[in-house]
């Protein structure tokens, strides 16, 4: 029961979001179905932040190693999961003054804000920042002329490096005009137009007969590996 | 090693010298202001109706004598003052016209803020040179900010709006969202059971119940995904790679198109027999999927020199705030003129 | 620091790093094969900070998808309705924002109605915010919210809430971000759901995002949902193949909104702006010096991947 009840619920929604593509009758359904969907992914956060809590609590009870930046963890969490929830520091909306709780969360100047601000978008915004240093360091280790796939990578990418950069523009610019479309530029727009396309068309036909594949097999019940294994229940 | 830590002091107290003496001669750096806005609203209402409330700054306002204090009492008003963020060339316009005007003003919790989005992004960019515990702070600190930022997110943009304010309209329209307008919805009720049970993953026991609504996730997902990537990624992409290997335009015959229509569908092809495993990749079957590996090269190339432009720019914004906001070193965008 | 500090900055590290290598070659050899790299970092820092300090751009000429991309706003008509799907957050800001703060300007001179709503996470809402402050209240203050933009906010779901929005937004949107009621908002009276939209802009930094139109929206109603898109770099080769059947055009990366911003401030832009809405053409700067570093890079490591061949095998 554990595992069959779970099984109809995955195949009759499934089946609704199907039958909503070709039957008019069933899309007002289809649409019902991914509000709660939609609604069932705003809970999703809630666990994720809920989880992030056991954990970092369990961290500091059993005083492991590093436990200190745990401590940190939990009171930012904690300060900015209380002053946004709380909607600390928020004005009133001019449509409702009278009412204290009726304004947006995330106004301006509110320490909801200060935290968005001056916290997580520096700290998120130069975590992947990061990636421009390690694109560099990889170019130089793990780059190598091996054989033809290899040249022929590296020299599309020196091509489009270039092409798109004023850099490409200056070295072919001494051509005439009616070998315009041998200049870096107009062949870096080719590549991508033709060639790229024609592989990333082939590389998005497979992933889909892929998906369409994993659905079904999820949907009738073929592929049960979400529901974890059967040995790890209570 | 006691060479290497003396070079890091050496630099780190330059630094800090260097910091202190921009930050307190000239015009300064890392300061944030605002401009301040004062509110106050009043309620035009008789006695007895639904409040009717009107901002004493707006031309709607001029109707009222807001003076007759019998008539608009000071307990029917309500007021406060908003901080918007103002360029510092605003600021000193303002100084410049009216020395000592309050209008814009200096932020002290901005400017903290400022020089802690500074720290911030020397924290994680230290962890270039190794792991250290300046870094440990800042990751610790984006993980649980972050974490809870979508928690709130989720809880005022979807469960207040769309799913308490479905089951329990008038009393979220009480205190909560005055301005939601919802008639009362009970089939709602099922996913609020549904995300109830979501959350039971967190208990010690009874974890087997959070399977009903992962399972609802899961069936959900795969059907909307099933018939969207069939249809858009499997018969549109047909679709749209059948096109004419022999073009002509208003002069006749295209050589440069029909050869691009070629390699367009040529090239698609190829790559399908490579990725097609139900033959042996052997003979004329092999030496096809060979030109797809090329084509794939060809398309992973370009991926990664479009890769590398995406990374530096997010490096370059950063840059940016730390030599344009933080430091004052350039102004591109002219925001301190006149300071 | 300027234009021409900054080039000699470079140019002297270049050419001192050339007289190194030709005059010491062994020992180059020798620390290039087993460099530390942070030394790469270094340089890659260098790349794109001197750029930014001496303010390097260069002019940016348009190429045919932003050209397309900037037609398609063209040809709508003052009053015509826009979805503007903000589907990003600040980690791609860098090459995202100065596209949306394109797309703003633009619709607000061509006097389109504007519908900003986000998919990809709970921060796009202050994506929102940024080009409502920076652009819409800053230089066109006479436009009323409600009456000429609207804010609808976030919703979580990712194609779930495209999936809904095709036919009914409201029973989703019940509010707009700020509370009010999407039935008391004059530019949402008539709206019932996004096919009604004449276009949607969509500036989109991953999952969920132009994909997820494309699938969702522009796909099964392909006569009555258009649209047109910037991406960041590493998503804009796989949206090649929806041009132009599922998706009428698209700015690539930095290089894309660099190129839209330029077609943008020569119809509509005027000298008081300055470069506030030339973001992308600074950021194009360090782009080309760090270009040619990765070029180099590669190269080097090459050279020194086969002298090290040559040597094992003699």
């Amino acid at each position: 029961m554990k595992r069959l009840i779970p099984l109809w619920i995955t195949a009759i929604a499934g089946i609704v979001l199907i039958a909503s593509y070709f039957v008019p009758y069933a899309q007002g359904l289809g649409e019902l179905t991914s509000i709660w969907f939609d609604i069932l992914a705003g809970f999703a956060f809630i666990l994720g932040g809920g989880n992030l809590l056991k954990v970092h609590l369990k961290k500091v009870s059993d005083k492991v190693a590093g436990w200190g930046y745990s401590v940190i963890l939990l009171a930012s969490f904690l300060i900015t999961l209380f002053v946004g929830l709380g909607k600390i520091g928020v004005h009133p909306s001019p449509d409702y003054p009278d009412n204290s709780w009726s304004g947006v969360y995330n106004e301006v100047g509110s320490p909801f804000w200060w935290l968005y601000e001056y916290a997580f978008k520096p700290l998120t915004a130069t975590m992947f920042a990061m990636l421009a240093f390690y694109i560099a360091s990889a170019s130089f280790r793990a780059f190598r002329a091996k054989n033809v796939e290899a040249v022929l990578l590296l020299g599309t990418a020196f091509i489009i490096l270039l092409g798109r950069t004023f850099a490409g523009v200056w070295l072919t610019s001494w051509l005439p005009e009616s070998l315009s479309g041998l200049k870096i530029e107009n062949i870096s727009v080719y590549i991508m137009q033709v060639f790229n396309t024609a592989g990333s068309r082939a590389i998005i036909i497979g992933i889909a007969l892929g998906i369409a594949s994993t659905s079904l097999k999820v949907i009738l019940g073929v592929d049960r590996s979400y529901l974890g294994s059967a040995r790890s229940e209570p | 090693m006691q060479g290497r830590t003396l070079v890091w002091t050496l630099i780190f107290v330059i630094a800090g010298v260097w910091l202190l003496l921009r930050a307190t001669t000239g015009s300064g750096m890392g300061k944030a202001y605002v401009k301040r806005t004062d509110q106050q609203f009043v309620n035009v209402a008789e006695a007895g109706e639904a409040a009717e409330w009107i901002e004493v700054h707006t031309p709607a306002a001029r109707a009222y004598d807001f003076q007759d204090l019998p008539r608009y009492p000071l307990e029917e008003r309500v007021g406060w003052t908003e901080y918007d963020p103002a360029p510092p060339k605003d600021w000193a316009a303002a100084e410049k016209a009216n020395p000592g005007q309050q209008t814009y003003v200096f932020s002290l919790w901005r400017s903290i803020g400022l020089w802690l989005a500074a720290m911030f992004t020397f924290g994680i960019f230290s962890f270039l040179y190794r792991d250290n515990p300046f870094y440990k702070i800042s990751e610790a600190v984006v993980v649980g900010v972050s974490a809870a930022y979508w928690m709130v997110v989720a809880f005022h943009t979807t469960l207040l709006p769309n799913l308490f304010g479905k089951i329990l309209p008038t009393w979220i329209q009480s205190w909560a969202m005055p301005g939601l307008k919802e008639e009362r919805n009970l089939w709602y009720l099922v996913p609020l059971v549904l995300g109830v049970m979501l959350l039971w993953r967190l208990m010690p026991k009874g974890g087997w119940i959070s399977r009903w609504p992962l399972a609802f996730f899961i069936g959900v997902f795969c059907g909307l995904r099933l018939m969207a990537y069939m249809h858009g990624d499997f018969l549109m992409q047909i679709r749209s790679a059948i096109v004419p290997l022999g073009v002509f335009g208003p002069d006749g015959f295209d050589f440069w198109e029909s050869l691009r229509s070629v390699f367009l569908i040529g090239g698609l092809l190829v790559c399908l027999v490579y990725f097609f495993f139900s033959f042996e990749h052997k003979g004329f079957v092999g030496k096809t999927a060979k030109v797809g590996i090329w084509v794939l090269m060809i398309t992973f190339g370009a991926g990664f020199g479009y890769t590398v432009m995406g990374r530096i720019a997010l490096l370059a914004i950063r840059l940016e705030f730390i030599f344009d906001d933080w430091l004052w070193l350039i102004d591109p965008t002219g925001q301190r003129i006149g300071l | 620091m300027n234009a021409a500090w900054a080039w000699t900055i470079l140019v002297v590290v270049v050419g001192a790093s050339l007289v190194v290598l030709v005059t010491r070659r062994e020992q180059t050899y020798r620390a290039l094969k087993d460099l530390d790299r942070r030394w790469i970092f270094l340089l890659m820092l260098l790349a794109v900070a001197i750029p930014i300090l001496g303010e390097l751009t260069f002019p940016e000429k348009p190429t045919g998808l932003a050209k397309a991309v900037f037609d398609e706003i063209e040809k709508l008509e003052p009053g015509d309705k826009v979805l503007m799907a903000w589907d990003y957050d600040p980690a791609s800001e860098g090459e995202l924002g100065p596209m949306a703060t394109a797309f703003t300007y633009h619709c607000c001179k061509k006097g389109l109605k504007m519908y900003y709503m986000t998919i990809f996470s709970p921060v796009g809402p202050q994506m929102i915010d940024d080009s409502i402050n920076n652009v819409l209240k800053t230089e066109f203050p006479h436009y009323e919210y409600g009456v000429d933009y609207v804010n609808l906010g976030y919703k979580p779901g990712y194609e779930g809430v495209v999936k809904v929005i095709v036919s009914d937004l409201k029973e989703l949107y019940t509010t707009d971000h700020y509370g009010t009621s999407t039935r008391d908002i004059p530019m949402m009276k008539d709206i019932r759901n996004i096919q009604q939209m004449d276009l949607i802009v969509n500036v989109s930094a991953g999952y969920a995002g132009t994909k997820e139109w494309v699938l969702f929206a522009t796909t099964p109603y392909p006569e009555n949902i258009k649209m047109v898109a910037g991406t960041t770099g590493v998503m804009a080769p796989g949206m090649y193949p929806y041009i132009p059947d599922q998706l009428l055009s698209l700015l690539a990366a930095i290089k894309g909104a660099a190129e839209y911003e330029e077609l943008v401030m020569s119809a509509y832009g005027n000298d008081d702006l300055g470069l506030k809405y030339r973001k992308g053409m600074l950021r194009m700067g360090p782009q080309l010096i760090a270009h040619v570093l990765i070029i180099i890079l590669i190269i080097i490591a090459n050279i020194i991947y086969f002298a090290e061949k040559r040597r094992g095998a003699a």
